[in-house]
């Protein structure tokens, strides 16, 4: 019998999570996530050895997540932008110190408080580390829910392999739309115990700590942490290719944005108009070499946020000077329709190939 | 011959940075003396925090996992809940503990964490240079309070274990000091209580043990242990705050 449910995308995450292993969240309410916080309050202490920790605020809560990592749990903690931003020292932390967790951030408009409604205005946060210092997280951008909940079980994965935070960003709209979910077979956790602070026994005794006070010892970290980053840019670019073997003109857009651009895409082939869309899965590491190749037969690109551009410029690093790239935002909350988002589109097709 | 003096085995060999006359050396080798005597050395987890006493690690002979300034009660809490058959202690300053996490510590007391928190109050930002910290005395000078800790323009000391032990979910809460080895060894029965009462499951335990910082106190070692007895302890009275498990067997 297929396990497929109809779920909304916040209860996905929370479901994928502890199927995945995930025994211990902490966090604090923010729309628009709450129903995340609240999956994980009803069934996470159901699961053997589950914590769940309603937080005094997202540094408490991201800062549980430290320890309990270390303590050896899969651990979790889920925010929206603001409340992101305040665990920024805590995902510095992690890195730093080398320790998995999931974040996931159900992106809403900003800056400051905003408003609760879906936006994609955390991208350079996400991408760029957040925190502060010299270090990345990985970055996995959902499109639908059944993504949603493949990828939270991933980045678990992607976590322990790496030993480095991974979030997950989503927005307003992924969180809360159902849709029909088939869980994935979570595969067995594969981390290595030596990582993990559970006393000494009566063997030698390990810290764990972040602070490296002599300048070539931390310089040494922060290439080590370079030379892994290298690593994962190797081996871990996701994306999606739609109808772009004969376009002529290609959409850039990640997460609800993209999926916005498939129902204008499609809209704009049945009139004949050839124009395609690249999807990157992984923000972090960035898909620049299909970018960079994609440029070798087309030079037309329209880079679609749910904001002001923020992933437009990983698209001209990543063009180094090739094709044109133009751009279509639409920040603050708004939620353009595949018409709307059309219509712009037929603008850039006819100004650049009529 | 008897030997009746040693380095305990949960302390290491690495001689301490801190200061002559410094607290912070005198306490972790008490809590190193404890932990010998109860026998936890394997099962201990440790949070040292940002401050003077942000190496710990290289002093503790346990496991130990570095907080962000100011989290120990969050990261013990998360170690702890993870591991519940571990003994998690945190090791915080007063600016950590009663500035910056100010939060992580009320509400980790007020959960009940059963954790054991040892408080380092020496009335001042010790690693930074000695800027005013939420304990510092009225009238003390720092380098941010240069004429004195005036109450109307920086507030007024703050006393946290009062404060905390007005949380149901705190079970014991003494303050000690180690200016005199009487002291300290009061000290010492504070801390190991307080640990006790943790391997018993009791709940959020707290020591705030009265450090001399002769440094920032721009005084010497025994000026400073005497300003501990005839200054500090009267805005900060050394003595057992909150006790619910009085009735139980005593750890000694
Ligand atoms: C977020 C953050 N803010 C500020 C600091 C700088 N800092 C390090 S220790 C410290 C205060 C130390 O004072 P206290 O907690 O009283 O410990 P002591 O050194 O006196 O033992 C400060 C402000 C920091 N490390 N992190
Ligand atoms: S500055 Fe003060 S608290 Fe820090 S090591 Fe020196 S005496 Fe101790
Ligand atoms: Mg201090």
């Amino acid at each position: 019998m297929s396990d497929k449910i109809l779920i909304a995308g916040n209860w996905a995450i929370g479901e994928a999570a502890i199927r995945a292993g995930c025994r211990f969240y902490a966090g604090y309410p923010i729309t628009p996530q709450n129903e995340l916080t609240e999956y994980m309050a009803e069934n996470m202490r159901r699961a053997q050895g589950g914590t769940f920790i309603q937080a005094e605020s997202e540094i408490a809560a991201v800062n549980m997540v430290l320890g309990a990592s270390s303590a050896g749990a899969r651990a979790m903690t889920s925010s929206s932008s603001p409340g992101i931003s305040l665990k920024q020292e805590g995902i510095s932390a992690l890195a730093a110190d080398e320790l998995p967790a999931v974040i996931v951030n159900m992106m809403r408009g900003g800056p400051g408080l905003g408003n609760i409604l879906p936006s994609q205005g955390d991208y350079f946060q996400a991408t760029r580390g957040g925190g502060h210092g010299d270090y990345r997280t990985l970055v996995l951008a959902p499109a639908s829910v059944q993504e949603l909940a493949d990828l939270t079980m991933d980045a678990f994965d992607l976590a322990d392999k790496y030993r480095n935070p991974v979030m997950i960003l989503g927005d307003g709209m992924t969180g809360q739309m159902m849709e029909p979910v088939e869980f994935g077979k979570p595969r067995p956790r594969r981390y290595n115990e030596k990582y993990i602070l559970k006393g000494a026994g009566d063997g030698k005794s390990k810290f764990v700590r972040a602070l490296i006070l002599d300048a070539l010892r931390m310089e040494e970290h922060n290439w080590k942490l370079v030379r892994k980053y290298r690593v994962i840019e190797q081996n871990e670019v996701r994306f999606e290719t739609y109808k772009t073997g004969n376009a002529r003109l290609i959409i850039i857009a990640y997460g609800i944005a993209a999926r916005i651009a498939k129902g204008a895409i499609n809209r704009l082939r049945d009139s004949g108009m050839k124009v395609g869309l690249i999807r990157p899965i992984t923000l972090w590491p960035f898909p620049a070499q299909i970018i960079r190749d994609t440029a070798e037969r087309i030079d037309r690109f329209l880079v679609f946020e749910m904001s002001t551009g923020q992933m437009i410029d990983d698209v001209k690093l990543a063009l180094e000077g090739r094709g044109h790239v133009s751009f279509y935002g639409r920040p603050g909350g708004v939620v353009p329709t595949p018409a709307e988002l059309a219509k712009a589109i037929i603008q850039e097709y006819r100004r650049v190939l009529a | 011959m008897k030997k009746v003096f040693s380095r305990p085995r949960s302390l290491k060999s690495t001689p301490f940075h801190y200061c002559a006359g410094c607290g912070h050396s005198i306490i972790h080798r008490v809590i190193c003396e404890v932990i010998d005597e109860l026998g936890i050395r394997g099962i201990t987890i440790g949070v040292p925090p940002a401050g003077c006493a942000v190496v710990a690690y290289n002093y503790f002979d346990v496991d130990m996992l570095e907080a962000p300034h100011g989290r120990g009660c969050a990261v013990a809490t998360g170690i702890k809940r993870t591991l519940p058959d571990r003994v998690v202690f945190s090791y915080q300053g007063d600016g950590d503990l009663a500035a910056i996490g100010t939060a992580e510590t009320f509400h980790a007391a007020n959960r009940g964490e059963n954790i054991t928190v040892i408080f380092i109050n020496n009335a001042v930002y010790g690693m930074t240079g000695g800027q005013m910290a939420p304990t510092t005395l009225l009238g003390q000078a720092s380098t941010t309070s240069p004429p004195g800790r005036n109450a109307i323009l920086d507030g007024h000391p703050i006393r946290m274990s009062e404060i905390l032990s007005n949380l149901e979910g705190t079970a014991y809460i003494e303050r000690v000091a180690v200016n005199s080895a009487q002291n300290i060894l009061r000290a010492k029965k504070a801390v190991k209580k307080a640990f006790q009462c943790q391997i018993d499951g009791a709940g959020f335990n707290m020591i705030e043990v009265l450090s001399q910082c002769p440094t920032n106190w721009k005084m010497n070692a025994v000026d400073a242990c005497r300003w501990v007895d005839e200054v500090m302890s009267k805005t900060f009275p050394i003595g057992v705050i909150k006790d619910t498990v009085k009735g139980r067997k005593d750890a000694d």
